[in-house]
């Protein structure tokens, strides 16, 4: 399997060769490959390849994939102009 | 700040069907969708419904998107905000929504989380080449828009989403070359294969895609077998001549706003994912937080309107709003869900549901 033609993350352009380096490196949780490799970071904010991450590392760490949890999901839920933060009105 | 009686995430089947009971009941909601019109997945399922009159059987989905929507129109206890996200829920009990490029900050006293579920993607060499589309974009492209995605299709997924649009792209005229699903069996109603296959379209199961070819576009897929454990058989490889390969692996959940909620969640893999726990009533372990449809576990639309007036009656009823007999209303409707949960296909989320139901005997 041509590891690098696979896509994982189409917003932050990450393969699956990207992300098994990632695990190889020492990455065990979603948390930590989206930190390293931005991955779900992008305008889909990880619906896409989250899921692919997540069956990813399943395989390479052996555990359930009931067991990889999903990233802390916080506010907002999708990318938001500077300017609409700010001209949020007040409550 | 707005405060509202009940918020509605998402204006799919099952957000529609709670917003219609809750009004029934004589209260107030506020109905928040991204898209641009109401009926959510509804407006682009060009074909029929199963299940009985209750859930609109023999209806196609876009009829039934228009009928739910006439029943609430002008309804003066009910707001509808289109082209609005819902981007954030905060502990406080602040949702913010994303409405003409504001954000807008709305207190629901209830929320009905109907958020629906998202497509999965597949892992395969070459899988961001034009061509390569998820099921729902092609029945968006093709139902809504009436444009062809392609000339000749790939198919992977042989669920009743795979096989349905298939039928469809056939109708558009597009030729089918095949349709691959890794399980050893076909996933979806029995009926919708037996449809496809009298058209002549090969299913093959225990098969999968390793790679899309093309330059600048698809121009071919090379499929494969698989073992019994998903590993593609070396030396099988077949290249098919597609333009158009896609994707209906399954959804999972729409779950964020959930999470955010700090609802209990727990992998359920029969409902596609991360799914909230739920009592009798649709209600989350967060007290005034309740789900309905495809955000609650991945099934039908005729479940979600199922659903979606579980939540909506018990959203209003612990309100105070009361309706005539709405104990006997709510048995009826999970008696109408185990109707629709039945037989060899429903099995599956029967033992979804089932895990993640809790204090099934509580009542509003």
């Amino acid at each position: 399997m041509d590891e690098e033609k696979i896509i994982i993350c189409r917003c932050e352009d990450l393969t699956l060769k990207d992300i098994r380096e990632a695990i190889s490196q020492g990455c065990t949780t979603l948390e930590e490959i989206k930190r390293v490799t931005r991955c779900g970071m992008g305008p889909c904010q990880g619906r896409t390849c989250l899921p692919l991450v997540a069956a990813e590392l399943s395989r390479a760490t052996g555990r359930g994939i009931e067991e990889i949890l999903p990233c802390t999901v916080r506010p907002p839920l999708m990318p938001l102009k500077m300017g609409t933060i700010a001209g949020a009105e007040d409550g | 700040m707005r405060e509202v009686e009940i918020a509605i995430v998402g204006g799919g089947p099952a957000g529609l069907s709670a917003a219609g009971i809750a009004l029934q009941t004589g209260a107030t909601a506020l109905l928040i969708d991204d898209g641009q019109h109401l009926g959510g997945q509804l407006v682009k399922q060009t074909h029929k419904f199963f299940g009985s009159k209750e859930q609109y059987a023999s209806t196609r989905g876009i009829e039934i998107a228009r009928i739910l929507e006439k029943g609430l129109e002008g309804h003066p206890h009910l707001e509808v905000w289109l082209n609005s996200s819902a981007v954030g829920y905060y502990p406080d009990g602040v949702l913010t929504v994303l409405k003409d490029e504001r954000l807008v900050k709305v207190k629901p006293a209830r929320l009905i989380i109907a958020t629906g579920a998202a497509e999965k993607m597949l892992a395969f060499a070459n899988n961001d080449l034009p061509g390569v589309y998820g099921a729902g974009a092609v029945q968006t492209l093709m139902n809504l828009y009436g444009v062809l995605p392609g000339r000749r299709a790939l198919m992977v997924g042989a669920g009743n989403i795979g096989l349905i649009v298939s039928y469809q792209l056939l109708q558009a005229g597009v030729e089918v070359e095949a349709v691959v699903e890794a399980m050893p069996k076909v996933g979806g109603y029995w009926v919708h294969a037996a449809k496809l296959r009298r058209t002549g379209v090969p299913i093959l199961t225990s098969y999968t895609v390793l790679a899309a070819e093309g330059r600048e576009w698809v121009e071919g897929a090379i499929i494969c077998p698989v073992d019994e454990r998903f590993r593609p058989i070396k030396g099988k490889e077949q290249r098919i001549e597609v333009d158009l390969i896609c994707l209906a692996v399954g959804l999972s959940p729409l779950s964020e706003l959930l999470w955010q909620a700090g609802c209990k969640m727990k992998y359920i893999s029969q409902l596609g994912g991360f799914a909230p726990l739920r009592d009798g009533n649709m209600e989350t372990t967060v007290k005034g937080v309740y789900v309905a449809g495809d955000s609650a576990g991945v099934e039908e639309a005729s479940t979600a309107m199922v659903e979606g007036r579980i939540a909506g009656l018990a959203a209003a009823t612990s309100l105070g709003y009361r309706i005539a007999d709405a104990q006997r209303l709510k048995e009826g409707l999970w008696a109408e869900l185990e109707m629709l949960r039945r037989g060899p296909v429903g099995q599956k989320v029967r033992e979804g549901v089932k895990t993640a139901l809790i204090n099934q005997d509580s009542d509003s």
